[in-house]
């Protein structure tokens, strides 16, 4: 009975490991993705054609890693070139979303879609983020 | 006014889960009886400008059925995803001449004539197949309850437009004939079916 246990147990500890290799294992960006950023960006990270930019296969988020953080959280005024093509909309901010809110927004995006962005690390976005708040009050 | 709204649009609803007999889409909305004739609830008449700056009326639909929907350009909920749906039509009956698809902004004061042909621009689709419209507030306003959609000034909404994402299907008769849900690409998937039908049933 124990070893039938044992291995039951072994059994479900495989299943789960393989469940995570294959999920995206960036469950809370997942859902903040889907509460902040999908309804423009879209589910498949597809954007709106000619209105809003990919996130899916974009060069910008592999050219520009280190704006990521700032971009998320105070939007983007002005024209934006992605993949070739200049997008003028503007993008707002989402200035209530925490330092560790946006790290796993970036990581999960830069893991999903078949993207192969760097991944985002705690620490350089709190200095990012801290950088670009610094700028923002001078500004105002 | 939003209470009958609200339970037209119950009654709609549970109208809308009655299977309709096959190859033929029902006529939508109120209908009165007028000397033992029924006269169906119809789009009224309208004139509104476009992203090229033309004037389009229900003459510019003469003989044609279309799919209309309210949005805005700034808007930061729905819109881009109904406005993906309506790609999705646009592309697939693009060569279908009997078709054209309308979009009210309900943000007439930023979406001038010149913001709706950046946006028409950088969908990158024709003005002959898909209308941009801007035109007095009130007027926009007062045709949304038409085409059983809700368009109004709320300053509490994201982006200070309240307004539905539905996307609805006008025949040639002014009459609407189905309608979906903007945002839920399984529901559009139903409502392309039913534009088949209705310009099959057109065919006849």
């Amino acid at each position: 009975m124990k070893r039938i246990n044992s291995l039951f147990l072994l059994a479900f500890t495989v299943a789960l490991l393989l469940y995570a290799c294959v999920e995206n294992p960036y469950t809370q960006g997942k859902i903040l993705y889907t509460n902040f950023c999908e309804r423009c960006h879209m589910e498949d990270g597809t954007g709106l054609r000619g209105i809003i930019p990919p996130l899916a296969g974009s060069d910008f988020l592999l050219k520009n890693p280190a704006d990521l953080p700032c971009i998320i959280r105070y939007g983007l005024k002005g024209p934006v070139d992605v993949n070739g093509k200049t997008y003028q909309t503007e993008m707002p901010g989402e200035p209530k979303l925490t330092e560790f809110e946006i790290t796993n927004i970036i990581n999960y995006i830069n893991t999903s879609w078949g993207n192969t962005g760097e991944l985002a690390k705690h620490p350089a976005v709190r200095e990012k983020l801290k950088e670009c708040e610094e700028a923002q009050s001078l500004g105002k | 006014m939003k209470y009958l709204f609200l339970f037209i649009n119950s009654l709609l609803f549970v109208w809308g889960c009655q299977e309709p007999s096959p190859g033929n889409l029902p006529i939508l909305g109120e209908r009165d009886f007028v000397d033992g004739d029924t006269v169906y609830h119809a789009i009224p008449d309208f004139a509104f400008l476009n992203q090229d700056s033309q004037l389009v009326s229900n003459e510019t639909f003469a003989g044609k059925a279309y799919v209309a929907d309210f949005f805005f350009t700034h808007c930061p909920t729905i819109c881009p995803k109904t406005s993906a749906q309506m790609l999705r039509i646009y592309e697939h009956f693009e060569n279908e001449d009997r078709l054209l698809l309308v979009a009210h902004t309900v943000d007439p004061k930023r979406d001038t004539v010149a913001a709706l042909k950046r946006y028409s621009d950088g969908l990158g689709v024709s003005s002959k197949k898909w209308h941009f419209l801007t035109g007095e507030k009130d007027v926009i306003y007062e045709i949304a309850d038409d085409y059983f959609s809700i368009a109004m000034e709320d300053p509490e909404a994201p982006g200070g437009f309240d307004h539905s994402g539905r996307l609805i299907l006008v025949d040639k008769y002014r009459h609407i004939r189905s309608f979906c849900d903007g945002t839920d690409p399984a529901d559009v998937d139903r409502f392309m079916k039913d534009i088949e039908t209705l310009l099959n049933e057109e065919n006849k």
